[in-house]
């Protein structure tokens, strides 16, 4: 009976029946209350108390967050949509394949069904892949409270690790994703076993000209390799009108590998994770082409 | 605070702390200790249980987010007086050794044929790819839940052969 348990500390917990309701609620408790959706990051951070609040508000109640549809040229995800939820989407998977290919080595299945996209998202973690794949998509970020709702761009959403713009008193409440013709995009991940985070990943989306012959524009995400807002912006002014080719992808996934600042851990050393950065940049790229062109080799399925 | 949750068709109301976990809420407060505390980090498995339709590994939820819910364990497993071929498939191919990591994987497996009747090898491997065996035993796991999905085909195709699906996968 006298065991060594890891619980979190004490908590108030408060069941949100709405998203007004969790809005006040967010409101009412301020800086110390967190938004429990999933939970399979917080409760973890909670049981090692590095994070300790003093309310949960349980959202998970809340089914008009768990949405994942195309509205206005956008795609559209609910901020409570699950991981399984977004891999099963036929939606997300046609419009943006890099999100079938992010999801699809996010931890296990099993957890899969109970984190959340925006749990994710506000977890914040360096290493979340769906952060870069954002960021490759150059999607927007919905936030509501009482005061009103607000919009930020993917890539100015996080302020740090485990730190976002999303103040006291506001839920992220979607992502919202512009649909255009003559995209594509992929996402390509390095990790030492099944279900772990990544040594490093990349994800990329291009939109192309002329065509298909030229690059109109391009998005550049980096997993866990210390990129500035989980993109590459160099590689991405390189490949902006440049030719759809080989020579374009490989070069920009040099350009990538020269400005993230990957440190070395338990996961692999700095200079084989910048590698990674360059080669996997260089790979979604020729991945996100294919698809662009309509058919070709899917991600992940080379070596 | 109060809770109120359905336990293999049985509700349950307690007061507890609302920082409980729910494993520990399954074991402690009402005694079914079938579902197994493991790592306590969501990655070893042996504490998977169905939280509604779905299986969730409960040392990674508070008790308090099963108010309201269904929760189903390894004790709510058998139909009635019989063994879920899932069970009985364990037992057949041997898909246990020191039976840690049973439940959570048995969980699993009737979860994933209620959705795949008929799941190739590779996708059972995947279904099971969060749950960790330390005997090892991933081969007859996998050959287990062959025999379950095979052992249903059998039945939903009336067949009379009652030990149908059992002879590509003796031992």
């Amino acid at each position: 009976m006298f065991r060594q348990v890891q619980v979190p500390a004490y908590v108030e917990y408060e069941k949100a029946t709405s998203v007004d309701h969790a809005l006040a609620l967010l409101a009412r408790f301020g800086p110390e209350a967190r938004v429990l959706a999933g939970g399979h990051s917080l409760i973890p951070m909670m049981k090692l108390r590095l994070a300790q609040p003093e309310t949960l508000i349980d959202i998970n109640g809340l089914a008009d967050l768990a949405h994942i549809e195309v509205a206005d040229g956008e795609l559209r995800i609910g901020a409570l949509t699950r991981h399984a939820q977004l891999l099963d989407s036929a939606a997300a998977g046609q419009h943006f394949a890099i999100l079938h290919d992010a999801e699809r080595v996010i931890a296990d299945p099993i957890v899969r069904l109970w984190g959340t996209v925006g749990g994710s998202l506000c977890q914040a973690d360096p290493s979340e892949d769906l952060s870069a794949a954002f960021a490759a998509l150059k999607a927007t970020m919905v936030i509501q409270s009482l005061a009103g709702t607000r919009t930020v761009g993917a890539r100015d959403f996080h302020t740090g690790p485990y730190e976002t713009v999303v103040a006291p008193g506001e839920l992220l409440t979607e992502i919202r994703i512009a649909i255009t013709p003559g995209a594509g995009s992929a996402y390509e991940k390095v990790g030492r076993r099944v279900g772990d985070w990544p040594v490093g990943a990349a994800g990329a989306a291009i939109w192309l000209e002329d065509g298909g012959a030229r690059i109109a524009d391009a998005g550049i995400g980096l997993t866990a390799v210390g990129a500035e807002h989980f993109s590459a912006a160099q590689a991405e002014d390189f490949l902006r009108g440049a030719p759809a080719t080989e020579r374009s992808f490989t070069r920009a996934g040099q350009i990538a590998a020269e400005h993230c600042r990957p440190a070395s851990d338990q996961r692999g050393p700095a200079d084989y994770k910048r590698h990674l950065a360059g080669e996997l940049t260089t790979r979604a790229l020729r991945a996100a082409l294919a698809r662009a062109a309509g058919g070709g080799p899917a991600a992940g399925q080379e070596a | 605070m109060q809770i109120a949750v359905n336990v293999n068709g049985t509700e349950y109301s307690r007061v507890i702390e609302p920082r409980l976990l729910l494993i520990h809420f399954i074991r402690d407060d009402l005694g079914l200790t079938g579902s197994h505390w493991g790592c306590d980090t969501s990655n070893c498995g042996a504490c998977v249980v169905w939280l509604d339709a779905q299986p969730v590994k409960s040392c990674t939820v508070l008790a308090a987010m099963a108010d309201g819910r269904r929760v189903r364990t390894v004790e709510g497993l058998a139909r009635g007086d019989g063994l879920d071929p899932v069970q009985q498939g364990f037992a057949r191919c041997h898909g246990l050794q020191c039976g840690f990591c049973t439940p959570g994987m048995m969980l699993t497996a009737r979860w994933l044929l209620d959705r795949n009747p008929d799941p190739t090898d590779a996708e059972i491997r995947e279904a099971i790819s969060g749950q960790t065996c330390r005997c090892t035993g991933y081969e007859n796991i996998v050959r287990s839940v062959r025999w379950a999905a095979r052992r249903e085909a059998a039945a939903a195709g009336g067949a009379d052969r009652a030990e149908a699906g059992t002879g590509g996968d003796a031992v």
